[in-house]
């Protein structure tokens, strides 16, 4: 392991270490990505990392990092974003995201988000779950958009809890409820990969245990990347682990490798909670 | 190893805590295997019944040891390095309370011996085999106490030769028996004594290891055991 200050050891940062790249194939994948704010502001530097099919990503580092401005990039919310500036290459199944030809509506259905903040539309809970597949006109008629529904709630784990009451606005649930109701909506568009940004902060450790249950339980569909600043939830579920520090990626390894014996000392400070 | 300071200084506190007390518990068995074996070399009964006077002490240490690592594991939830050194210390204080009750057998054999054992002929592979398992623990001790992960691999080489002193001192002990039934019961004795004597040099050689693998966090267990065999069977 490298030694010296944090200031020392940024300075001397070459490539992430560690396996940012998958062997076989990837989902989703970053090249070289550079995001700049207003006034030339580089918020992240050279960042290259994949994300494998059927794998949970947690990306870790301290606040300021650079976690919610990569996942931003990943489904171009940045586009939003006056003054932002995106470099490098982004794909999906091997398709540059970028692209003039590609609709940023459509990619965000395939590249879902969840938010820290529960963040249900002032609607039922149906037309909750409902909005995206008619956005996208993916039921044919009234009974198939039903069937969606229902699927979408059965898989986020909220069907029992909200059957009887679909026609219910979804900002009566409990904060828990919400989130899942979120991620039902998200699903219900049939996504490839879900990004989530601290999904969980607002939740107590049930609801939390909850929403992480589920998470195992859509990687066996989806790709997912979580930003957490829980290092306890990057350990319990997680496949692998991104370490960001000061917008640059610094170790991406194996989450047991990580939690055990990260190959960066910076890695290592962070999560052993040292003076940096 | 990282040396750097965690941002709670409780926390940082407890390690050093959970650090100086293994220290003190390996010195304690340090001592009752030094004056156990110390016993057995000099014959003095005396020095053998107060040997293992200090063992409840040792036994305590490893009781409370154990409860602050799993305090530890549940309030500060260790990663890394800490989590190795906490997975490493549950295991270092087995060790080092085995070698307490092994200095224990040595001291109660001693005490029982009808004739001073320097009286016998195989006194002097007795004590070259106790003079290099003392020099073992004492090393591996150290390399503990200052993490030293490169010595730590030297020192665990020497358990080949204790191992070797060990057949060597039964071998004369055999022969030792075969010529007068009169040594049967003593020779006997000093045999368990010896066969202690090698139990903490095995000891020792654990102790080394987990501190490889608290520096490198690598698992060296048997490793080096698969590659002298596989180097035999070449
Ligand atoms: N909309 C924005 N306009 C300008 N600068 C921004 C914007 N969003 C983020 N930044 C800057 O980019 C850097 C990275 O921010 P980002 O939000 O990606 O960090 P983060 O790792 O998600 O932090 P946190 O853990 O606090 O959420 C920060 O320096 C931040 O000030
Ligand atoms: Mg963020």
């Amino acid at each position: 392991m490298r030694k010296g200050t944090d200031v020392e050891l940024l300075q001397n940062l070459g490539d992430t270490v560690g396996k940012p790249l998958i062997d076989g194939d990837s989902r989703m994948s970053c090249s070289k990505v550079d995001v700049f704010y207003n006034n030339n502001n580089q918020a992240i530097f050279d960042i290259s990392v994949d994300l494998g099919k059927n794998e949970i990503l947690a990306m870790i580092g301290p606040s300021g990092c650079g976690k919610s401005t990569l996942l931003r990039c990943l489904n171009r919310m940045n586009d939003t974003i006056e003054g932002c500036k995106v470099e490098g290459e982004i794909t999906l199944d091997g398709i540059d995201v970028y692209s003039k030809n590609i609709d940023p509506v459509l990619l965000r259905s395939n590249v879902g988000m969840v938010f820290q903040k529960p963040n249900p539309f002032p609607k039922s809970i149906y037309d909750n779950v409902a909005y995206g597949p008619r956005l996208h006109g993916l039921a044919r008629n009234g009974a198939e958009l039903d069937d969606l529904v229902e699927e979408s709630l059965i898989k986020s784990g909220l069907w029992k809890e909200t059957k009887d009451r679909l026609n219910k606005p979804g900002t009566g649930l409990s904060g828990g409820q919400q989130q899942r109701l979120c991620i039902a909506r998200t699903i219900a568009v049939k996504p490839e990969v879900i990004l989530m940004d601290e999904p969980t902060s607002a939740l107590d450790p049930i609801a939390t245990a909850t929403i992480e249950e589920l998470m195992y339980e859509l990687k066996s569909s989806y790709t997912i990347a979580v930003v957490t600043h829980s290092m306890q939830q990057a350990a319990r579920i997680s496949d692998r682990t991104a370490y960001f520090h000061l917008g640059r990626l610094v170790e991406v390894n194996e989450t047991n490798k990580v939690f055990t014996n990260p190959e960066h000392e910076l890695t290592e400070n962070y999560i052993t909670g040292r003076f940096g | 190893m990282n040396t750097q300071d965690h941002i709670s200084k409780e926390y940082n506190d407890e390690l050093e805590q959970l650090r100086a007390k293994v220290l003190n518990m390996g010195g304690l068995v340090e001592d009752s295997f030094n004056d156990a074996t110390k016993a057995l070399l000099k014959g003095k009964v005396q020095l053998a019944r107060e040997a293992s006077k200090e063992d409840y002490k040792i036994n305590a240490l490893e009781v409370s040891i154990d409860e602050d690592c799993s305090n530890m594991i549940a309030l500060r939830q260790p990663a890394a390095s800490d989590l190795r050194n906490i997975f490493a210390v549950v295991k270092i204080v087995t060790d080092l309370e085995r070698m307490g009750d092994e200095s224990e057998k040595i001291a109660k054999f001693t005490a029982e011996l009808s004739t001073n054992s320097h009286s016998m002929k195989f006194y002097n592979s007795l004590k070259s085999l106790v003079q290099n398992t003392r020099e073992m623990l004492s090393a591996a001790l150290d390399c503990y106490a200052r993490l030293d992960a490169e010595k730590a691999l030297e020192v665990l080489e020497l358990d080949n030769e204790v191992d070797a002193e060990f057949i060597n001192v039964n071998r004369i002990l055999t022969t030792y028996l075969l010529e007068d039934i009169k040594n049967i019961e003593d020779t006997i004795k000093v045999m368990w004594c010896a066969r202690s004597i090698e139990r903490v040099g095995d000891h020792a050689k654990n102790i080394c290891e987990y501190v490889v693998y608290i520096v490198k966090g690598n698992d060296i267990r048997h490793v080096i055991d698969e590659e002298s065999r596989q180097g035999r069977e070449k």
